[in-house]
């Protein structure tokens, strides 16, 4: 088996545009459009191309979409159990030390 | 290759109407989430279910698996016959290629060829030339490597279309060379390490998401480190200066202030995780009490209660 020695690139904070985001999760864009439209995404910048989204941006719209997905939660409920979900890890964390 | 009996997955029969699959599939993701579940094996089990989900809940999938499945029984050794799935056309709506990747060798023996035919014939992803997928893992780090930077071998099943134009799976190690700096949930790219594309497309994107492995003494919060830093009564109450062991490998001296009290924190600037600005260490201290173990300290303690005034209980309202 042959091991390959890649380089990374560690991604800053708001650094994905509306396509990337919604390329690295397998939606469309218009699914990612009208989430920031309810809110479930915070963003600045007023069109869709000056938005930049965060990792956790990241992680949050792949939580989103497997509840969607795996439930039919309407996305104002994924987004609630997304900020939960959220919340139980940092507590989590807190925890463990 | 072993048969697998989705519809026992599942738990349910195998004239289960769409609504039955789709209910039983809910309790059972609801019951193995990652994020909740007390499950030991909850991640494994959870993708047993996508799997059988993924074909259940899908009609032309369903259909050509029952077909197949006819006189089979689950774990028994199943090789599908040549072009068993003429006259079907799968179509990938559910699940992206990536978590796809993560089913068994059954579903992609299966069901493997439907990205590729689906965009190599211009139907269901409309265009010849599409970019692949980005991947997805998580690389759990120790908070030192963050200090130092790390090598972390990944293993990954990654789509690869063979000379027959059948997707196969294989698995692809990667040295990942993490630079110093990263923090928790932060995403890493690899460039091009992601699924392949479609056509002339370029390949998608590894994406890595870091995390901490839990640790005794530190605890992370973005660039922040906060650890308990024990301390004598006598070096809270003087003051005192002290070494400290820090994350870096290195150690610190850290002025304790007169009168410090257990709970109280204080910030070492710039001596965090590092970055531009670099996080903060935080030292939270905690009083540690000497055992009266001997007659000395015996008659210390005694001497205290003597000579020093003092009622810490004196805001509850009430003495003892």
């Amino acid at each position: 088996m042959t091991v390959d020695t890649v380089p990374a690139e560690p991604l800053e904070d708001a650094c994905f545009t509306v396509e990337q985001l919604a390329g690295a999760c397998a939606v469309n864009v218009e699914w990612v459009v009208r989430r920031v439209e309810d809110g479930v995404f915070a963003v600045t910048g007023s069109t869709a191309i000056e938005w930049r989204f965060t990792s956790r941006d990241l992680h949050r719209a792949r939580v989103v979409r497997a509840l969607e997905r795996d439930f039919d939660a309407v996305p104002e409920l994924a987004a609630l159990v997304a900020d939960l979900l959220e919340e139980v890890r940092v507590l989590r964390a807190r925890v463990h030390t | 290759m072993d048969f697998k009996d989705y519809y026992s997955t599942l738990g349910v029969a195998r004239d289960a109407t769409e609504a039955e699959v789709k209910k039983a599939f809910r309790k059972l993701a609801r019951k193995y989430h990652p994020d909740v579940s007390k499950e030991k094996d909850a991640q494994a089990r959870m993708q047993e279910v996508n799997e059988a989900y993924a074909v259940l809940s899908d009609p032309e999938k369903r259909a050509a698996y029952d077909q197949l499945g006819q006189g089979h029984r689950p774990g028994q050794s199943f090789r599908p016959p040549p072009n068993w799935d003429a006259g079907f056309e799968f179509s990938d709506r559910e699940f992206s290629q990536t978590e796809s990747a993560d089913f068994s060798e059954f579903f992609s023996e299966l069901f493997g060829r439907m990205g590729v035919r689906g965009g190599a014939a211009g139907q269901s992803r409309g265009a010849f030339r599409s970019r692949g997928d980005d991947h997805h893992a998580k690389v759990v780090l120790d908070l030192e490597d963050a200090f130092r930077g790390a090598t972390r071998q990944v293993t990954l099943r990654v789509p690869r279309v063979d000379a027959e134009g059948r997707v196969v799976l294989e698995n692809r190690t990667l040295n990942v060379q993490i630079p110093k700096g990263v923090r928790e949930g932060q995403m890493i790219r690899l460039a091009g390490q992601g699924a392949p594309g479609f056509g002339e497309g370029k390949p998608g994107d590894l994406l890595l998401e870091v995390h901490f492995a839990p640790h005794a003494r530190f605890h992370v919060h973005g660039r922040d480190v906060t650890m308990k830093l024990p301390v004598t009564p006598w070096e809270a109450g003087l003051g005192a200066v002290i070494p400290v062991d820090v994350p870096d490998g290195g150690q610190l001296k850290v002025r304790i202030p007169e009168g410090a009290q257990s709970g109280q924190q204080l910030r070492v600037r710039g001596k965090g995780i590092p970055g531009d600005p670099p996080g903060d260490l935080r030292l939270e201290i905690q009083v540690v009490v000497p055992p009266a173990s001997n007659p000395k300290a015996r008659a210390l303690y005694e001497a205290m209660a003597r000579e020093i005034e003092f009622d810490p209980r004196a805001e509850l309202g009430r003495t003892t």
